[in-house]
């Protein structure tokens, strides 16, 4: 171990003499745990889509994430300590993906590599397609892009790692897995008409009984949308006849409102100009 | 008599057509739609004109098979075919249309067995009943989903309008998520007549039962010793699988009795989406269909558009220096491919990772140049109508490639140069030395996942799969597209149609691709200058009709089934935007292809067919 490596770990007021310093080192028990723990993250080996091309392109030579601490992915969840979710979930796949995450062992990570694991990505719409692993996994990193690029998908990791740095055992929402007992597993959804997540079935049972009296099963009535641009011209409007008073919004703001007022205005005309011939 | 059936393989579209219309005056019409092309035939005839087709005018070759909705058009579903000569010649395009109460059409897998999935697909998304499958189940989705979704009047949870852009984003602006307007905050849509109690999830004994696995399976073998088969799941999470694929295999001691590929891991719903999105929009789909060569995938699609858009007015194609920019990039393409499939063939056959990290140092090289190009590494979203994105840069200079703190600067045509004419040929002599004649990789790949030629064919199999197994198909050569016609190179073929011949095919592919970019480079710096960025490529205005554009990919044919049925002034969005994935109908030869082997062998197998999941299940 490299000597800067000890003095790293050092976590205490008690000195340790300067000739020691390479082989001991006095450490708090957090320290130490972190330490090891974020020092040898395994990450299954799972690909899911275009995503995991890359994540096989930061794990091999050129980016090469052994050099963090990701030594090796292995193929089977118990060995492995870090998920990282590389690409498209879609409802089929998320059945055994929660499955493999049940089997890991804790304490256990997961990263959401790229758009499609973070939130839906292109496919969001898609009707196989679950908008981002985070509804049904909890996720500590997610990786923006796509895909991200090697370079952004080891700062992901290097963020997890600092993330694990930040965890104390005292903590019990930190590291959840220090609790009393087993730990739950989630529950692993189903597949009927459209998936079943277990943890909705009664908000799906109410609803399906409100639907049975003809209310609209599922669809959530929005507030009216507001558009920011009109509530904006009104205040614009007040803004001019008290020339400048304090509530109006500030010069820049409003010109670059009216700019895209004028904008629409003119694409309006062109519409209704295009419709007329 | 043999000289009249001679005779007619070699008629041209025109007069099959002829020839097939007096046959059956009844049964068939010509597709008169504006735009559309081929026949139509009454399905009760299908059958027959299907052999005929086959056998008498030598179209051997189906290379798709897809529906169609036209509600609100003409409220029919149609059932499109296209059937090919591996002697090579354009499509015979046939059609079968049917109620949308009850679609109903024979199959034609007793014809072209390759027509298995596709037609599995069809009921699938589009719910047609094709009479006669031998095994008709949902193949992308799960048994028991609600709908099929493929029709026009499905709508899925996330539904917003029928066509991008949606109003509410522009011009409006108004921006929110479309969880919130969910209940359950997901992207579910459960049907109003959802009964909790009974549900269970039928997909897994469907399939189980498929298999004949539902009873007991217990055999007396001849010696009358009584054993019990074995059902394995490779999959979907497995690392040989390339992805989130899986097969059900039974073995009867190690040896495979049957396997079942199962799929839809990763339906992405790019064809629904692709309904949705405008012309341009699906270009960066395309990417993310076979993501490992987005640009050949760019190329498919442009190739479809532009047949479309050549029908209307404006069209110009594109310049000479944009077709040698897209035969350039789509020749690397082919080597990256190649170079991470080789690879991953040898890391299967359990050289663990040193030949796939040796490739993958080229393909890096290749990626740098795709990046300085196009700005991405991977989904390049190059190709545009009638053009490409942009010419390439004079200098690949990247912050990206931070090396000893010095970025990388080079000039664009040395950096080429110099990959075409030492690099690329070094390292594939030297991963020619080290690979091809090594003892263990022909132990494990000769005479293991022999496809004999006749059933390549039958089973619709394309690219490097076909090629091994001795049937020199490429539409490169059967079909020419882009500048091919005036380029020299040689389509290899093998001769055993085993693993060890679609790895000789491969590497000899990549050395032919090296060879076309020599001679792309001279054109390259003779047509310096040109345009290559054309207005029609982000604002086509394409004309109401049908194109079926392919093109050979690293994989194999990749076809885009395009139809167009708005107006010109309207919405430009494709009505049916279907893609024919070379490594979907690939798989249709897997099973036949493992049974008798040992399971190690069957991840080879896999591994030698070269698939990529985001084409298989789109
Ligand atoms: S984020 Fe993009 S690259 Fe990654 S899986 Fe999704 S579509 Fe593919």
């Amino acid at each position: 171990m490299a000597q800067t490596d000890l003095r790293a770990l050092q976590d205490t007021e008690f000195p340790v003499p300067e000739e020691l310093q390479a082989n001991i080192a006095i450490t708090s028990l957090d320290k130490i745990y972190n330490w090891s723990r974020r020092s040898s993250m395994w990450p299954l080996l799972f690909g899911l889509a275009c995503c995991a091309i890359e994540m096989i392109g930061t794990a091999a030579s050129r980016f090469d994430f052994s050099r963090f601490g990701f030594e090796v992915m292995r193929g089977s969840p118990r060995q492995s300590d870090l998920m990282i979710v590389s690409g498209t979930v879609t409802k089929k796949m998320i059945v055994p993906i929660v499955r493999l995450y049940n089997q890991m062992p804790e304490p256990k990570y997961v990263l959401a590599m790229g758009a499609c694991a973070s939130g839906g990505g292109p496919f969001k719409e898609g009707y196989n397609v679950v908008s981002g692993v985070d509804k049904y996994l909890p996720v500590d990193v997610y990786v923006p892009g796509c895909p991200p690029t090697p370079q952004a998908l080891l700062y992901g990791m290097i963020t997890l790692q600092k993330k694990i740095d930040g965890q104390s055992l005292a903590n019990l929402d930190d590291v959840p897995w220090y609790g009393v007992g087993p730990s739950e597993p989630t529950p692993v959804p189903v597949l009927g008409p459209d998936i079943i997540d277990p943890r909705q079935m009664e908000l799906i049972r109410e609803q399906a009984q409100q639907a049975a009296l003809e209310a609209p099963f599922g669809a959530r009535e929005l507030p009216a949308w507001v558009n920011p641009a009109e509530v904006a011209q009104e205040t614009t409007v007040v803004e001019e006849t008290q020339d400048g008073a304090e509530d109006g919004i500030d010069p820049a703001t409003a010109a670059r409102i009216r700019k895209r007022e004028e904008a629409m205005a003119r694409l309006a005309a062109r519409r209704a100009a295009k419709g007329g011939q | 008599m043999m000289d009249v059936v001679a005779d007619k393989t070699q008629l041209d579209i025109s007069a099959s057509i002829e020839l097939l219309r007096e046959r059956w005056p009844d049964a068939i019409s010509h597709d008169n739609r504006d735009g559309f092309s081929g026949i139509i035939v009454d399905p009760a005839q299908l059958d027959d004109v299907a052999l005929a087709i086959r056998d008498e005018l030598g179209f051997d070759y189906l290379s798709s098979v897809t529906g169609v909705d036209y509600l609100g058009i003409a409220d029919h579903m149609e059932v499109v075919y296209h059937a090919c000569r591996t002697s090579g010649g354009p499509a015979l395009v046939f059609k079968a249309q049917t109620g949308r109460d009850d679609p109903r059409v024979p199959s034609l897998v007793s014809v072209w067995p390759g027509a298995d999935f596709q037609e599995r697909e069809a009921y699938d998304l589009y719910g047609i009943h094709f009479d006669g499958h031998p095994d008709l189940r949902r193949i992308l989705l799960w048994d028991g989903f609600d709908g099929h979704p493929l029709r026009k009047d499905w709508q899925e949870a996330y539904f917003e309008e029928e066509h991008k852009p949606f109003d509410s984003r522009w011009p409006g602006g108004q921006v929110y998520r479309a969880e919130e307007k969910n209940v359950f905050g997901k992207n579910v849509r459960y049907p109003d007549d959802l009964d909790l109690g009974r549900l269970n999830d039928v997909s897994e004994s469907d399939l189980y039962q498929g298999l004949g696995l539902g009873v007991d399976v217990q055999a007396l073998d001849s010696d009358g010793l009584r054993t019990d088969r074995l059902v394995v799941n490779l999959g979907p999470h497995h690392p040989s699988t390339h992805g989130v694929f899986r097969m059900v295999v039974t073995l009867d001691g190690e040896t495979i009795a049957s396997l079942d590929p199962v799929m839809g891991y990763l339906h992405r719903n790019h064809e629904k989406i692709g309904e949705r999105n405008s012309f341009l929009h699906n270009m960066p789909f395309t990417d993310r269909l076979d993501y490992i060569s987005s640009m050949s995938n760019n190329l498919g699609y442009a190739l479809a558009v532009e047949q479309l858009l050549s029908q209307g007015a404006r069209y110009s194609p594109p310049t000479y220096r944009a077709e040698c920019l897209r035969v350039l990039m789509v020749e690397l393409t082919r080597i990256v491919n190649h170079l991470w499939s080789l690879g991953f063939l040898l890391n299967d056959l359990g050289a663990f990772f040193t030949p796939m990290l040796y490739a993958n140092n080229e393909r890096e090289k290749i990626l740098d140049f795709f990046e300085a190009t196009s700005g991405s590494r991977l989904m390049c979203n190059y190709m545009r109508f009638a053009g490409v994105y942009r010419d390439i840069p004079e200098r690949i200079r990247s912050v990206a490639n931070l090396v000893n703190d010095k970025v990388r600067d080079y000039n664009t045509m040395d950096y080429l140069t110099e990959m075409v004419n030492e690099r690329l040929p070094r390292f594939l002599d030297e991963y020619d030395t080290l690979l091809t004649r090594n003892e263990i990789l022909r132990e494990r790949t000769v005479g293991v996942g022999v496809l004999l030629a006749e059933d390549a064919i039958a089973l619709s199999t394309c690219g490097p799969l076909l090629r091994a197994s001795g049937v020199p198909y490429d539409v490169r050569r059967a079909d020419p597209y882009s500048i091919y016609p005036e380029l020299d190179f040689n389509i290899p073929a093998g001769k055993n149609g085993d693993i060890y011949d679609r790895f000789l095919v491969r590497f000899q592919e990549m050395r032919e691709s090296v060879r076309i970019l020599k001679q792309i480079l001279p054109r390259l710096e003779q047509s310096q200058g040109e345009a290559v960025v054309t207005k029609i490529g982000h604002t086509p205005r394409v004309p109401v009709g049908e194109a079926y554009g392919r093109v050979e990919n690293p994989k194999g044919e990749l076809g885009y089934y395009v139809v167009s049925e708005g107006d010109p002034k309207g919405p430009q969005n494709p009505w049916r935007y279907h893609v024919r994935a070379p490594s979907f109908i690939n798989l249709t030869a897997l099973g036949p292809m493992c049974v008798g082997h040992k399971v190690a062998d069957v991840v080879t197998i896999l591994g030698s067919i070269d698939i990529v999941l985001g084409e298989t299940d789109r």
